[in-house]
């Protein structure tokens, strides 16, 4: 038998990395990890009280709603996956508030508590998260919003697009307001809320793929103010819808089908800013078919179109609102455009994906 | 905006209208060559200004539209391949093969991305050296250029993961094709302003003499196109029959030199086949014998293809303007945007897409 020793240096149990600068699978196992990256970003951000309680579900009492009362509520989901994350004029997480808010309030709610799931790539820099989140909570307080419930999932590698965010908000809708895509009458007036295309082409342009440089910022913005500050002026609103995806040519299809009421516009009424007007120019694209974020369409009565339209130029996320069109009779349900020679033309619903001219 | 709103102006495009309307006595049969043209016309409701004794038929100038099934499906089999990266002009991704399209391949999981130029198609060769990179190199005398660039660049930096499908296609034989045809009922052509640009006019004038038509190289504003039909117009009641260039601002009748090299630097003339016309002789333009190595279809055997039309599309005679897309029977109803049967119904420049976009209903 021979004599052997053994030294021991120190402590051999090797200390896990804390990860805590990249996103791995870990975040999203339902443990300790997990409940760090909640605890460190989204409670700390996110901070309201029924968050704060820690239950599986955030519980809300429907009688004390600072403020806004109401029999109906309006609920509305929406899913953001965006590239890039950030863009001129906003990022994933503003856009995740901020288009789920403008979904509620298109019913004329008062859009209250928001809840957000996050699908998180494994490799996604926290530090990108914690800018993602810091967005939102900006955004949030801007809509005058509470994010009162979330979750959080990680997934592999290469399996998303750094991280997409699911956003549910709820509103209430003030008992005597009733506001629909059904809704609009023979002898309406629409009334753009300002200029389009302003985020399709900011995205567009950042994205970088089409190699072109633009001054253009994505406009996107929770409407909510907007809306109450038109409410306030006239109960006479029949439609509101913000022309998101599909563009302004699109909702207004949308609306005429729903409404089965031919709508009329005027062109040259429809605000485009230079910088847009001559992206669309070059890329062989309609300015009509391109994506708003912070943009509405309003279907008022007539006799209440100017005091909308005030209420609307008084505010600042209206201050180009335009008259664009006029509903007519329940003939065809369609949308024409009178161009400035005195012809027409059908403006049609956008049909795939918008590609650029090839010369 | 600056240099188009001039062009757009009411008070000239009502000028332009009563002029035209003053000088035509008769009814004429002008045809546009391009697609874009086709869709202005379409977009402002030019159409519904015109006397009706001016009748416009819309020529095959549109890229997508005449690209032929064979080469859609050689796309198709290429795109479809592992360890290939297709790059395309966008349009192109909707246009319906034999057997589907290449945003379906795509959904299988090919690698298809939509590029600009075919410069970007560089870019992404040199960005992924372990990957073929091939670029759908189509179109007329506009998109030639650039496309013949990329190979010399190519060549240039020695990229071996670079090679082309080429398919391009010349607009003076199909005029001549659609002018000897025995059915023909143009009077009086609309030339494409972009492709003039490139190529000038010159090759236009043994056109006019020959077969005794005004041609008339035109713009694509309303403006543009409306001083192109009453310089045409004025032509055929005088019965002149000269080319001419109402595009000044841009064209001239040499066009572009060093465009016009750089294609014969890389491309020779070539037979080549028009989606639902036909082969037309000398109508297209491939690779040079010694750049061959740049050329896709012998990189990648694709085999043999025996491309399916689909048998309720007109659009051949429809590219001809033999007929309007409103006269197709599948219009609107079996063909439409979303579900084309042709490539006509696909493009930002195809007449039916322009007719169903616009709402010229039958």
């Amino acid at each position: 038998m021979t004599d052997s020793t053994v030294t021991i240096d120190g402590v051999c149990c090797p200390i896990p990395l804390l990860h805590n600068e990249r996103i791995v699978m870990g975040h999203g196992s339902g443990g300790r990890m997990s409940f760090d990256l909640i605890r460190t970003i989204f409670l700390t951000s996110f901070d309201n009280q029924i968050l704060g309680v820690g239950d599986d579900a955030g519980a809300v009492d429907v009688h004390s709603i600072a403020g806004v009362s109401g029999k109906r509520l309006a609920i509305s989901t929406d899913s953001h996956v965006v590239t890039p994350l950030f863009f001129p004029g906003g990022d994933i997480g503003r856009l995740a508030v901020c288009g789920t808010v403008n979904d509620v309030a298109m019913l004329g709610a008062t859009p209250v508590y928001l809840t957000t799931g996050f699908i998180l790539e494994e490799g996604l820099e926290v530090a990108v998260l914690q800018k993602v989140v810091q967005s939102m909570c900006l955004a949030a307080s801007e809509a005058d919003v509470k994010i009162i419930a979330g979750d959080t999932k990680v997934v592999q590698n290469g399996k998303a697009d750094g991280l997409y965010i699911n956003t549910t908000g709820i509103g209430i809708i003030p008992d005597d307001i009733y506001i629909s895509g059904a809704n609009a009458q023979p002898g309406d007036v629409i009334i753009l809320s300002g200029s389009i295309g302003d985020h399709g082409i900011a995205v567009l342009a950042a994205r970088g793929e089409l190699n072109f440089d633009t001054q253009v910022v994505s406009d996107i913005a929770p409407l909510n103010s907007l809306v109450a500050a038109m409410l306030g002026k006239t109960r006479k609103i029949h439609v509101l819808r913000d022309p998101t995806r599909g563009g302004l040519a699109t909702s207004l299809n949308e609306i005429a089908q729903q409404s089965q009421v031919e709508l009329t516009l005027f062109e040259g009424s429809i605000p485009v800013k230079p910088a847009v007007d001559a992206a669309c120019e070059m890329l062989g694209f309609d300015p009509l078919y391109v994506a708003n974020e912070g943009k509405l369409i309003a279907i008022v009565a007539r006799e209440e179109a100017d005091n909308v339209l005030s209420a609307m130029k008084n505010h600042p996320l209206g201050s180009d609102a335009a008259i664009i069109g006029t509903v007519g009779d329940k003939s065809a349900p369609r949308v024409v455009l009178k161009t400035k020679y005195g012809t027409t033309r059908l403006v049609d619903m956008l049909s795939g994906e918008m590609t650029p001219r090839i010369c | 905006m600056k240099f188009l709103e001039e062009y757009r102006d009411s008070t000239l495009v009502q000028a332009a209208i009563d002029e035209i309307s003053r000088t035509v006595s008769q009814h004429w049969v002008l045809m546009e060559i391009c697609g874009g043209q086709t869709h202005s016309i379409m977009k402002y409701g030019l159409d519904q200004l015109l006397p009706e004794n001016i009748e416009l038929v819309h020529g095959p100038g549109c890229p997508v539209c005449v690209t032929s099934l064979e080469m859609i499906d050689k796309a198709l089999a290429i795109a479809s391949q592992p360890g290939v990266i297709f790059t395309s002009y966008g349009d192109m991704l909707r246009v319906p093969g034999s057997y589907g399209d290449l945003f379906s391949v795509r959904a299988s999981g090919g690698d298809i991305r939509v590029v600009y130029s075919s410069l970007d198609a560089i870019k992404i060769a040199q960005e992924n050296p372990d990957k073929q990179v091939v670029f759908f190199g189509i179109g007329f005398e506009t998109t030639a250029p650039a496309n013949a660039m990329s190979v010399l660049h190519a060549q240039k930096l020695g990229l071996e993961n670079y090679s082309m499908l080429v398919s391009h296609v010349r607009v003076p034989p199909a005029m001549h094709a659609i002018l000897g045809s025995p059915s023909n009922r143009v009077q009086g052509f609309l030339a494409a302003g972009h492709v003039c640009t490139v190529m000038g006019y010159w090759e236009y004038l043994p056109i006019a003499q020959k077969y005794q038509v005004p041609i008339v190289v035109t713009g694509f504003e309303p403006v543009d196109i409306l001083q192109g039909i009453l310089v045409a117009i004025q032509e055929l009641e005088q019965k002149t029959y000269n080319v001419q260039n109402a595009y000044s601002r841009v064209v001239n009748q040499a066009g572009n030199q060093a465009a016009q090299n750089t294609i014969h630097q890389v491309f020779v003339e070539c037979d080549q086949k028009w989606r639902g016309i036909g082969l037309i002789p000398n109508s297209g333009w491939r690779l040079k014998p010694e750049l061959k190595d740049f050329d896709a279809e012998r990189r990648f055997n694709v085999g043999e293809i025996t491309p399916q039309e689909s048998t309720l599309c007109i659009s051949g005679i429809i590219l001809q303007g033999l007929t309007k897309p409103v006269d197709c029977p599948a219009f609107g109803r079996q063909c439409t945007p979303e579900h084309p049967l042709g490539a006509t119904m696909v493009s930002s420049e195809g007449a039916c897409a322009a007719y169903y976009r616009y709402g010229r209903s039958r």
